[in-house]
């Protein structure tokens, strides 16, 4: 065909051989600079973003596990910590229960040993001062009583007998 | 009227393929096409380098179209087309769709008015590149043995049906695949550019003329201008889709094992 001949038909399929040339070098240049010094850190952009947000999704994930266990774990902890608790306020309870039972026994035991030793006490003091009083009694019914008659009364033991008895007698009365 | 002015006599009508071959600036080398490749590969270039001089992980408003760009290529054709493997050549399509839609669109770029694939010297080169790839990447993938028969022979089939399908898959692989995306991507700017050349020129022919009636239905053929060159516009978007999308299936195929 007539190409690119100046003034020449042209036929649109056929090319003009300076554009393959310009058009070839022209690409050529493009797909050098962009290829080289472009595309490679946009694909590495690419890559790290996908990364970026999947290592984001995954620790996100990691850390909503990690919550999650520690949540369990501190509720476990918890419910550990309240029974715990009532098992403490039970025996507490229990404790203080038994120590006032405790107390109360011993104070009941106190008081019953006190209220013995002073009964015992006053039973000795009261076996004391009637032993002394008998004899007093006696000594000074005899001291009267030889006073009045005027002389000793010559058997001893007759004397102590009927002093006795007197006194037995006094006593069985009083008592009754 | 000023119509009848801007109209004036000496107007190129019909439109010719003359019109597509404007008179040289400075020899065959330095003509409005070649200009226009080299601006194109210069707009690329600087739009590139300034939006990915310094990129982030969260990106600038720049860098973001870029990267829409690029994975608009990366996920939409080389990884529909071909799969894991594509994501290699996401790059070269990358490059590729940039240049077509860039030229594409001279077609409608005012003080341009035409694209640089009306002539079919750029789809050459550009459909020549995807040939040689798809070629070479089989042949080194597969061997040439193996490449051939997987691109000849369709299996399963009865073998005296191999004497019709062989020359049919040879047609196909090796003739009609460069060609017709070569003519694809040209036919469809030459006839874009014609049918806007019919429409604007033929408006100002139509207010030109003597006949009032004519006159005011140069109107529509102006709106109809404005339409078409909306139109053209998804043109040229689709038809680097088709052209990237198409080279990006080649290669799949030669990448692939089967026929």
């Amino acid at each position: 065909m007539y190409v690119a001949a100046e003034g020449a038909e042209h036929h649109p399929l056929v090319p003009i051989w300076q554009e393959l040339v310009v058009g070839t070098i022209a690409f050529a240049l493009l797909c050098f600079v962009l290829l080289k010094f472009v595309m490679p850190r946009m694909e590495a952009m690419y890559q790290a973003r996908v990364d970026a947000i999947e290592g984001g999704l995954k620790r996100a994930e990691a850390a909503q596990a990690e919550a999650n266990q520690l949540l369990e774990q501190y509720r476990a902890q918890l419910a550990e910590v309240r029974t715990e608790a009532a098992r403490i306020r039970d025996d507490a309870r229990a404790d203080a229960e038994s120590i006032r039972t405790d107390i109360l026994a011993k104070a009941r035991e106190e008081s019953d040993r006190i209220i013995a030793a002073g009964r015992e006490s006053l039973a000795v003091e009261r076996q004391t001062i009637v032993r002394e009083l008998r004899a007093e009694v006696g000594g000074l019914a005899v001291d009267l009583a030889s006073r009045i008659v005027g002389e000793s009364l010559a058997d001893e033991a007759r004397r102590k007998g009927t002093v006795e008895r007197f006194l037995t007698d006094l006593e069985s009365a009083g008592a009754r | 009227m000023s119509g009848q002015f801007i109209a004036a006599e000496g107007l190129p009508w019909p439109p010719k393929v003359d019109d597509f071959y404007l008179p040289d600036l400075a020899g065959p080398w330095v003509t409005k096409f070649t200009l226009m490749i080299w601006l194109a590969v210069g707009l690329l270039i600087i739009f590139f380098m300034a939006t990915y001089r310094n990129p982030k992980l969260v990106p600038s408003k720049g860098q973001w179209y870029a990267e829409s760009i690029y994975g608009l290529v990366r996920d939409n054709i080389a990884r529909e087309q071909m799969g894991k493997d594509g994501i290699r050549f996401a790059p070269y399509f990358t490059v590729l769709f940039c240049f077509i839609v860039v030229t594409n669109l001279f077609g409608i770029t005012p003080g341009l008015q035409i694209s640089p694939n009306s002539h079919i010297a750029f789809p050459i080169v550009l459909a020549a590149i995807s040939y040689v790839m798809y070629l070479y990447i089989g042949v080194r993938k597969q061997g040439l043995g193996r490449y051939l028969k997987q691109s000849l022979i369709i299996p399963g089939v009865p073998w005296p049906m191999h004497v019709l399908l062989i020359p049919i898959e040879f047609l196909q692989t090796f003739i009609v695949r460069p060609v017709t995306l070569a003519v694809r991507l040209f036919a469809n700017m030459f006839a874009g550019h014609l049918i806007l050349l019919v429409f604007t020129v033929g408006g100002f022919v139509m207010l030109a003329s003597d006949n009032i009636f004519i006159q005011v239905t140069s109107v529509f053929s102006f709106l109809m201008a404005i339409l078409m060159a909306f139109f053209e516009v998804l043109v040229a978007l689709l038809q680097a889709y088709v052209f990237v999308t198409l080279t990006a299936n080649y290669i799949g195929t030669s990448l692939a094992d089967g026929h």
